[in-house]
């Protein structure tokens, strides 16, 4: 019996000892993401010292970019990732909900499974494919059918015309908008794919029964269930697209130039660094760039901070 | 499963173990790194020179910027730049520096009905469209130059590097010797604040944007002109003749540059004086300790670049890159005898 105790209590002891040590395994993975995150910002704010310690706050506000006389400013790049990452969200988000929505409910059973492989297959495409594809055979399309038509018929518009003018050369912000809303697809379609297949039948079936269109199941019963999980999967295409750069060098022009105009060619943040970094000549140089690092950083964690605000906002609204 | 996973990981292991110890630099092998202008004939330079002693090059063409850096932390036997350094900067780092080979920066155009050599381009032309002052084809001044040619009337399209290269260093510094106005506005430098234009990163980004958009003008290497075909302008020299890019016209550059009053080589050969010169010619230099840590791995890499200046000239002229001129070898080989230990 009292052998019996022992191994009980020992076993109970080895038990007790074992979840310790995986609690501090779990523990220290959680940790880990935070120190990952904290050491990237404080490493990048360190190197980018000498950059805020000379051009102050005007390093975000200046549109100047002069290696030569060493003045730097993130104006230009900022503005360029965040309009292509807009116009790719514009492009992406629309086409994700429709293709998510074929899948689950009027895609037949053989076209279901070739359909949500292609999609995958499409985010396992490096990069530099997408940018390579969107320069030899999408920047020539754009040049030749579309930048011609929008610059004629939007071009002379009042307001709106502003953002359609220019040379239809095919390279500029709405070209790398829309290969960065090809390349962030996969992303969101397979999310809301995933979450829309979770939604009860019985709902749905409900609805059909009292006569909804397809249209109005979807807007009124699956896109509700799945509201939180649906931008979550945004914010994750989202977060692709402010760092995506590969593609974008191919198709954004990367120069320092601010415009109006999605047709002129811009620079973005990720794409100024793969591009200069490696010869930068100065440490003031240098130190912009990682300085833009950062700036990409705080962008990102701004943008996707706001889009959590919104989506609590719009929950409060429609729990009332 | 478990059993596979783990064969699986022990092989990687095994394979990053042997990565590692590979990477370590040999007896025998010379370390280099910089321009990756030269990477092509560095590359076969090294696996002639290998055939033939055994002694292996291990290059990475990092950029010039990265070369110069490379050769200051001692992590190689040499760096390989586009862009020279000043004797001072040179003495302060205990480095000494020597050309190797010659090539030029050649605008290429995009002009539908403009055949190749056909174009032809001042300084200080050049330099007001890439300032995106003459901003048109049939511009009054470029039509003053081309008489004979059907310009369109169509915009210019400006297409520049937008990484840094000693390719954009060779191009600004012509611009700036012929124009007060580059100069005075943009300067020269391996990355420049471009007035107008479009970026494409490296030679082969600019030669394809020019390629793909029409009443486009660029610049690329020499190498990337004649490997792809590329339609170039000629350009007229300070003798005011006009040159096209020919090897023969580089050499002369460099021939009639006057490199005996340059210090350590340093000496940009652009806008170079003689009749037959053409005015944008560019050169990569070696940069090497003068009293290296290891003296025999710096013998070896010396001992390469001897090799290559007297028997690897005409590999470098079949890969499009020009010899340097047998005067300029004699230059350089008095300077090792003065600059380096035996």
């Amino acid at each position: 019996m009292e052998l019996e105790a022992d191994a009980a209590e020992a076993r109970a002891r080895r038990d007790r000892r074992a979840d310790r040590a995986f609690r501090t395994l779990l523990w220290l993975a959680g940790l880990l993401v935070l120190l990952a995150l904290g050491s990237t910002a404080v490493s990048l704010a360190w190197g980018g010292r000498e950059a805020f310690a000379t051009f102050g706050p005007g390093f975000l506000v200046s549109s100047e970019w002069d290696p030569v006389g060493r003045r730097f400013g993130a104006l230009v790049p900022i503005y360029g990732t965040l309009v292509t990452s807009l116009l790719a969200m514009l492009f992406a988000v629309p086409v994700s909900f429709g293709i998510a929505l074929f899948l689950t409910e009027i895609a037949p059973g053989w076209l279901r499974g070739p359909v949500a492989a292609a999609i995958e297959l499409l985010a396992a495409i490096p990069s530099i494919i997408y940018g390579m594809w969107g320069l030899f055979v999408f920047v020539p399309f754009m040049a030749d059918h579309v930048e011609p038509w929008l610059i004629e018929r939007l071009g002379p518009l009042p307001v709106l015309g502003v953002l359609f003018r220019g040379v239809p050369l095919g390279i500029g912000m709405l070209t790398g908008g829309v290969i960065l809303g090809i390349m962030v697809i996969p992303f969101v379609s397979s999310v809301m794919h995933e979450v829309f297949s979770v939604v009860p039948a019985t709902l749905k079936e409900s609805a059909y029964a009292l006569g909804c269109t397809t249209w109005e199941v979807a807007r009124d019963i699956v896109l509700p269930y799945t509201r939180t999980a649906v931008s979550g999967g945004i914010f994750l295409g989202m977060g692709r697209a402010l760092g995506e750069t590969m593609a974008v060098t191919f198709v954004l022009g990367n120069t320092h130039n601010l415009s109006a105009s999605l047709l002129d060619p811009g620079n973005s943040i990720a794409a100024a660094i793969a591009n200069e970094f490696a010869e930068a000549d100065s440490g003031l140089y240098l130190s912009s760039l990682i300085a833009l690092g950062l700036v990409l950083f705080a962008v990102t964690f701004l943008v996707l901070a706001a889009a959590k605000l919104l989506l609590l906002r719009l929950e409060g609204a429609a729990g009332r | 499963m478990d059993s596979r996973l783990q064969r699986l990981l022990v092989a990687a292991g095994a394979l990053a173990l042997a990565a590692g110890v590979a990477g370590h630099a040999r007896a025998g092998e010379i370390t280099g790194a910089g321009s990756t202008f030269a990477y092509p004939i560095l590359s076969r330079w090294s696996a002639d020179y290998a055939a033939k002693t055994g002694d292996r090059l291990n290059y990475q063409s990092i950029g010039s910027g990265g070369g110069i850096a490379q050769i200051k932390a001692g992590t190689v036997d040499f760096g390989a730049t586009d862009k020279p350094l000043e004797p001072e900067e040179l003495a302060a780092a205990g480095l000494g520096q020597f050309p190797i080979v010659i090539g030029g920066v050649v605008p290429v155009v995009n002009l539908k009905g403009v055949e190749p050599g056909k174009l032809r381009l001042s300084g200080p032309l050049l330099a007001d469209i890439f300032l995106g002052k003459v901003a048109r084809w049939n511009d009054p001044a470029l039509r003053e130059l081309n008489p004979g040619l059907a310009l369109p009337d169509a915009g210019i399209t400006v297409v520049h590097r937008s990484d840094g290269s000693g390719t954009t260093y060779n191009w600004a510094n012509y611009l700036s010797k012929v124009s007060p106005e580059w100069k005075e506005k943009v300067g020269e430098g391996t990355s420049l604040s471009w007035p107008t234009g479009i970026g494409g990163k490296g030679n082969e980004g600019v030669a394809a944007y020019v390629d793909r958009l029409p009443n486009s003008i660029g610049y690329v290497e020499y190498a990337y002109v004649v490997q792809n075909k590329m339609n170039y302008a000629v350009l007229r020299n300070r003798a005011g003749r006009f040159v096209g890019p020919e090897a023969a016209a580089f050499q002369a550059a460099a021939a009639t540059a006057e490199w005996a009053k340059a210090r350590d080589f340093c000496l940009l050969i652009t806008d170079a004086p003689g009749q037959d010169a053409y005015p944008v010619a560019a050169i990569t230099w070696v940069l090497m300790y003068r009293q290296p840590k290891d003296a025999a791995r710096s013998k070896a890499a010396l001992g390469f670049f001897r090799w290559a200046l007297e028997s690897g000239q005409a590999q470098a002229a079949a890969l499009d890159y020009v010899p340097l001129p047998a005067d300029l070898v004699r230059q350089i080989e008095a300077y090792w005898a003065a600059t380096f230990p035996r």
